[in-house]
Parts: structure tokens; sequence; C-alpha cells
């Protein structure tokens, strides 16, 4: 009965890994044609469900049914083979090769037993024409945006397989113009019939592009609705269980503002930001507000020290101050969360408890460590403070899903009682629950006095917590709303009118 | 404290089950590897012979050791002995006391490992390629220094340090005890063992937290230097000469496979230097187990090598999920001896 207009069924699917039921009986059923968004908090069972798909992991329990007959991949190359492309968030292609090769290796056109390389780029150019690019496939894949890689990737994995196409966060790390060109591709393989199942934490985009949505919450199949009947808040709801829709963009609180502490005179550093003027005042969250490489992690860097800056000095209290090195920073108080979690955030496979202690650990220096029982109290203290979901403090950061780990790092730097936090997108790809909780903190800290600097791509976000949002473009401050002009419509407005002027 | 023993026990489970089915094979063949005796207040015997040679490989093991938990490597260490047993005989011969020829030489090994540190922390240059530099330049540094001959020496005191004896332990095996005490204690009473591991787990989230990571790179190379040096005299003075072109010859390979017996990832991070010192040993008693097991002297590389891959595949963790059911504790072995605090 569901055979005909489904091209992929997964009939309770099981999946336990040790002390973890991670899939429970998950029915997911994709029709032909359709853009099947897949959603759920982080740990809810998303990746879990798609690796069962992909045959990236064995799955328990449950049938997959593809076109009406059970299949059973082993491994992602045999998933492909059967008709299975999948698309990751980080690329999964090889820099080094041109694009050309991309698109073809492992199946290249051979003539006398030797690649044909005229052959290849032909039909790599023929491949992509569908995709409405027209770049140079001889040139290195490194030397394309993320962006571009990302449709080679899809083009490759619609290529080989051609029937089902899943999307792991595809546009995470893309800018609106970019997903918008996305979208137009996606749109034009549902047309030729494809089934697609897009993973993905932007809800705006669940709703301009998928048909339906399908709702995982620990584990457990929440349910399958058609997207243009389900609104924003019940699907909220369906994600985390209770209402906090309302939390999110609730009305910014009216702020005393306490004395000016910092002052950024003349600012910048060659190459990474253009010298800039900032205030800051205790008790103030200052917004920044940008495109992807406009210069809004730059600055962040630069106020921390990770990069040192080249022209300008910097006053705490009207003293200048040396703000070379992080750790520089650090003896003035100040904190510092990275964009990226993973490479630049968490210490994988240390525990819960020796990521919160390692800021104030190193500020001690080594020579006086932590007493263990006062490790577990700092520890402890902040996984209950912040309500980190972990089993215990000694569990690997590594082994907690993003939301968790955002938490621990906040952690550890709430352990060194900072008075500058800087916080570059503090909530990028974590859950909706935790969303609303790292909002509310940043809230918290301000109302305790603390100087908060923000950078986030969600701008509606800026504009709950912000006293003031800058706005970044070509790697220079360029705008700085406050007051009654502190509104979604104008940051964007801000963002732009700059970009028009580039364009002319 | 019982707590923390079981942790700690349990961390160097493998290790110590290795050793044990090790020393009972070989004691199966050769019926005199368990005896001990006592002759002029020093003890003798077949286990103790394995502690006495294995001393080198066991503290370039603790350098070693620190090195590979800031996902580094250091490949000179074996000419760094060279460099070191050739300082020390030059240095004897040539008139200095015994303590100015100990601290030049120790000083020597510093300064190897400085340089190494230098390149790895401040140059960036990748660790195998940084230290395979002053493999490849140490011997003929060595050579330079020892003037291309073997160059011989009889001071007693230095001698002593190579064949002594204290409270019936050989010498050899009383330094890297003492030493292999000092260092563990160091890195774990301090905070040094967490920031090391951080390093190596992840270099840039570590510097961003404030971690003094270039200091502690340099210490960690340095620390390798220092041990080098320590072999190296160990080494020199036991034949009583130093001979550039085979001391500490191979020997950074034996420490690197002793710090993986150990079960330390090369990948960086969580370490134990008790374990590596076990890991040393092991491969010890392998090297004295088969010479004594009187196999034709052709297949004692292949012997080792066999015996490590067994060692290796029931630490890998694919075996370890695959008969987990047989030892239902090992999932607690991962938190190591850092419980000590």
């Amino acid at each position: 009965m569901q055979t005909s207009d489904h091209i992929l069924s997964a009939i309770r699917i099981e999946k336990a890994f040790p002390g973890t039921r991670a899939l429970d009986k998950v029915d997911f059923h994709l029709r032909r044609g359709e853009v099947h968004a897949l959603l759920g908090e982080n740990g809810a069972g998303k990746s879990t469900l798609i690796k069962c798909l992909t045959g990236a992991y064995r799955r328990d329990g449950g049938a997959i049914l593809l076109d009406g007959t059970e299949v059973d991949p082993r491994d992602t190359f045999e998933a492909q083979t059967l008709g299975i492309g999948t698309v990751y968030q980080e690329v999964n292609l090889l820099a080094n090769l041109t694009v050309a090769e991309n698109l073809f290796l492992g199946r290249q056109p051979r003539r006398f037993g030797m690649v044909d390389v005229g052959a290849m780029n032909r039909r790599a150019r023929e491949l992509l024409a569908d995709y409405e690019l027209d770049i140079d496939v001889t040139r290195d894949l490194a030397s394309y945006s993320v962006a571009i890689q990302q449709v080679v990737a899809i083009a490759r994995a619609v290529d080989l397989s051609g029937k089902v196409l899943i999307l792991d966060e595809p546009t995470a790390s893309l800018d609106a113009h970019e997903v918008a060109m996305l979208f137009r591709i996606v749109r034009r393989l549902k047309a030729r019939g494809l089934g697609i199942v897009f993973v993905t934490h932007f809800l705006e985009q669940v709703y301009e592009i998928s048909d339906r949505i399908t709702v995982l919450r620990n584990g457990q199949l929440v349910g399958t609705r058609e997207t243009a009947n389900l609104d924003r808040r019940a699907l909220i709801a369906m994600m985390i269980g209770r209402e906090l829709a309302a939390e999110i963009h609730a009305p910014r609180a009216q702020t005393s503002e306490g004395p000016l502490r910092y002052r950024f005179r003349n600012y910048g550093r060659k190459g990474r930001v253009r010298p800039f003027d900032l205030d800051v005042r205790a008790g103030e969250v200052v917004g920044m507000a940008g495109l992807l490489g406009s210069g809004r992690t730059e600055t962040a860097e630069l106020l921390f020290g990770a990069h040192s800056a080249d022209s300008g000095q910097a006053e705490i209290d009207g003293r200048a101050i040396d703000l070379s090195s992080p750790r520089a920073a650090i003896r003035h108080r100040f904190g510092f969360c990275p964009e990226d979690r993973k490479t630049s955030g968490i210490i994988g496979d240390l525990s819960v408890r020796e990521n919160i202690v390692l800021a104030l650990q190193a500020r001690r220096g080594w020579t006086r460590p932590i007493s263990r029982a006062e490790q577990n109290r700092l520890a402890d203290h902040y996984i209950r403070a912040l309500d980190i979901r972990t089993a215990d403090r000694e569990k690997p950061i590594k082994l907690l899903s993003g939301g968790n780990q955002q938490k621990a790092i906040l952690a550890r730097w709430l352990a060194t009682e900072p008075e500058f936090l800087i916080l570059d997108e503090p909530t990028r790809g974590i859950d909706v629950g935790a969303h609303a909780e790292i909002v509310k903190l940043i809230e918290a800290l301000r109302e305790k006095g603390l100087s908060l600097i923000v950078v986030s791509s969600e701008i509606e976000e800026l504009v709950a917590y912000s006293t003031r949002v800058i706005v970044l473009r070509d790697r220079a401050h360029v705008a700085e709303l406050d007051g009654n002009r502190l509104t979604a419509h104008e940051i964007v407005e801000a963002i732009a009118a700059t970009n028009e002027r580039r364009a002319s | 404290m019982t707590s923390f023993f079981r942790l700690y026990l349990n961390r160097l489970l493998p290790q110590l089950i290795a050793l044990a089915v090790i020393v009972v094979a070989v004691s199966l063949v050769f019926p005199g590897f368990l005896n001990l005796e006592i002759q002029n207040g020093r003890l003798y015997g077949s286990l103790v012979d394995i502690l006495n040679r294995g001393a080198p490989v066991v503290l370039l093991a603790i350098g070693m050791t620190v090195v590979i938990a800031t996902k580094g490597i250091d490949l000179s260490v074996g000419a760094v002995m060279a460099i070191c047993g050739a300082t020390a005989a030059a240095a004897i011969t040539s008139g200095h006391s015994l303590a100015g020829t100990l601290l030049i030489t120790l000083a020597v090994g510093i300064l190897c490992g400085l340089w190494n540190g230098v390149l790895v922390a401040v140059l960036d240059i990748q660790p195998i390629i940084a230290t395979l530099v002053l493999m490849v330049a140490g011997r003929g540094i060595a050579q330079l220094i020892t003037e291309g001959a073997i160059l011989t020496f009889n001071d007693p005191g230095l001698i002593f340090i190579g064949s002594g004896s204290f409270a019936g332990l050989p010498m050899p095996v009383v330094i890297w005890l003492v030493f292999g005490v000092l260092i563990a204690m160091l890195v774990r009473r301090t905070a040094l063992g967490m920031l090391i591991e951080a390093i190596g787990v992840n270099r840039q989230a570590s510097t961003l937290s404030g971690v003094l990571t270039p200091v502690l790179l340099i210490a960690a190379y340095v620390l390798s230097g220092l041990c080098a040096a320590i072999a190296g005299i160990i080494a020199a003075a036991d034949i009583r000469g130093a001979d550039a072109n085979n001391a500490g010859l191979w020997l950074e390979l034996d420490a690197i496979l002793a710090v993986v017996v150990g079960g330390t990832s090369l990948l960086g991070g969580r370490f134990s230097i008790a374990a590596s010192v076990l890991g040393a040993i092991i491969i010890q008693a392998i090297n004295t187990g088969i010479l004594l097991s009187g196999f034709p002297p052709e297949f004692n590389l292949i012997i080792k090598a066999a015996i490590i891959v067994v060692i290796l595949v029931l630490q890998s963790p694919r075996f370890r999920t695959a008969f987990a059911f047989l030892v239902p504790a090992r999932g607690a072995s991962k938190p190591s001896e850092r419980a000590a605090k």
C-alpha cells in the first residue's frame, strides 16, 4: 500500500549503543519528488537514522525498503550503488584533486587502460551544466567556495545514486545567497523525481524548502507532518516537548547602562579587520552582525589576542593594556568561545571536568594544581547550573552533543570569573532547547554586570539580547545600531545597503 | 585511595598481564629464569638483568611518553644518546671531574632537546621531520666529538654508573627507578600532566584557553633530551667507552614501541609513564627471554615482532569491543593515573 509512492521506507528501525537506545522502532517514509526535512534536537537520533539508511551503521532491527524491495546496505558504497547518495556538512570530497577528478573518482573514463582526462573533463562540464555551474573543472576543488564544493558533492551523489539524496546540514556554513543557489538545485532535483532528505537546524530553511517534516526526539519518532499544516510553534513543541519559542523571541529587556570600561581605539590588523573604534560598558551586550567573511570572527579573535593587533590601543578603565596573546587577555579577565567548537573549543578526549577547569588551571599556572576535590566541585557546580547533560563529569567531552559541549566551554570561562566575554556564534549548530538556555545565560550574565561581545548570524537572536549591534562588511565596522534602530529589519538593511554599494 | 589504586591497576593491567605471560613462558623453557641470588650484597639473576639491560630504553620511553602525549614524536633520542655518550667520554678523558662531566653531558642533552623543541613549537615544523634532523646529524656530531674512534675511559666514578650497585640493585636500575618516579610525580602532582594532555588532544583550543603551549612543548622535548643524556651516560659507562656509530642505535624505535605497548596513543593525549616503563621492560624481557631460551639467533627479531603484534592486537579497540564480555571491568580503565590528586 505504501510501496507505490514511497521511494524509501524505513520500518521500525532499531539501533542501540552501549548505554543508550539511539533509535527505538523509528518509521520513516520518503516519497518520490519530495523534500523531507528530518528534525530533532542534537542527540535525537537524526544522524543515527541517516547512518543506518546509508549503511554507515548496521541497524539492530527493522527493514529498509527502496522502491518496494527490501535492501540491506552493508556500507555507504553499497548504499550508493543501490541509489542512496549522501552529502555531509563537511564536504567529504578530496580538496586537492580537480573538480572533474572528484566527480569521477573511482570511475574515471578510460582509454587504453589510462584515464581519459579529456573525456572526463568534458563529461564533468556536462554534468555541472545541469546545476547552473559553469566553472573550470580542471582546477583543484579547494580553490572553490564551500557552496560550490557542496554542489559538486551533490552532483556526484546524484550521478552515482539517482534515487534518494540525503543532505546532512548542507547549509551550515553557507551564506544567504549560497543557500538560495543550493535550494534552486534541490528544487530541480525534486522535479526530477528524487526523494530528498534534508537535515538542518535552520527552521526558516525547513519552511522554505520542505514538503513534509519528520521529527525525532530521544531516539523515537514524534511524528511526520505536512509542512504547510504545521506552524513554527507547533514544530518547536514537537522537537523539544515544551514551548520555548516565546522565550527565544522575548522582547529585549531595558538595561541600566553601567560605566564605560573597555575602550579600543583604531584597533585593527592588516588583512584581517580594518582599524575600528569600540567602547563597551559594564552590563552591556554588543552584537556583531554581518555576512560570513565580513570580519566578525576576525574582530572577536583580535579582541581576545588570538591574533595580535598591529594598530591602535586597548584600555580598561582608562589604563592601556596589552592584548597580544590569549594569555594576556585572560589575565585581564577576558574569555572567548570560538566559532568552531570542534577545532578550537573542546579538548575532545579529555573529560567534561578537565575541559571546565582548563582555563582556570592555565591561568593559575602548572605549579599550582587545582585539587581534585575543587575540580569536582567546579565541574559539578557548572554541570548543574548550566544543565549540561552528561552521564557524569568524567565522560569525554567529545561524546556530548553540540549544545552541551558549548555549555561546557561557557563553563570553562565562567569558572575563571571573567569580566569581558567574547562569544563567536554561541548558538550555531545546537538544538533548540540548548539554544534558548544559552540566550538566557547571556542575558543573566549581562545583568550580573559582565561586558559581552556576541557574534551571531541569527539576527532575531541578536536583536533579542544586544544593547547595541555593530554591522560589519568587507572586514570593516560599517554601522552601529541601538535604541529604536535596533531591529532585525534595520540590521538586514544595513547589511544589504552596503552590499548594494559593493555591487555598483 | 583504594579506588585510586584500582583505577591505576586497571590502566596497567594489560601490560602487567603481558609481562607475566612472557616471564612464565620463558621460565618454562629456561628453568633458571626466576632464580635470584645475592652475592657481595648485590642481587643477581635474569630478572634483575632485564631491569638492568632495559635501563636505556626505559629512560628514553619516559621522555618519549611525554613527547608523544603532546602529539609529537622524538626520533633523535638514539642519536642524542650517542652525542651524550661521546660528550661524557671526551669530558672525562680531558680531565674534568665526574660531577663536571655529568653536568656537561646533561646540559648537552638538554640543549639537543631545546633544539628539537624550538623547531617544533616555535617554527612549527612537524615533529617527525624536526627530530629527523638531529637523528641524522646527531651521529655525525658524536663522531666529531670522538674524532671517529671509540673513545675509552677508566674513570671509576663514571664506570660505577654503568656497572656499580646501590642498595643491592644495579646502578642503572636505581637511576631509572628514581628518575621515573620523580618525573611521574612532577607531571601528576602538578597540573603539567593535564595541560600536556590538553595540548596533545587539541593544541589550538589549549592555546585559546590560555595554556602556555610553546613553553610546554619545548619542555617536553627538553625532558626527552635529558632522558637521552642519562641513557647515553649509562650506555657509555657500561662499555667504558663511547661508540659514536652504535650507541643508542635504533633505540628511538624501541622507545616508541615501549610507549605504544604501554597503551599511550600516538595521536597524543592521555598518557601513563608507568605503563611506558612497563612497555620498555616487556620489550627487554622478550629480548632476554629469546636469548636465554636458546632459539637460533636468526629467529630473534621475528619472534619479537610476533609477540609484539599479539600484545598490540590485544590492546586494539576493535578486539576489546569484540571480547568485551570476557573482561567486564575493562571500560573503567580509561581514567589513568591522573586520579592521584
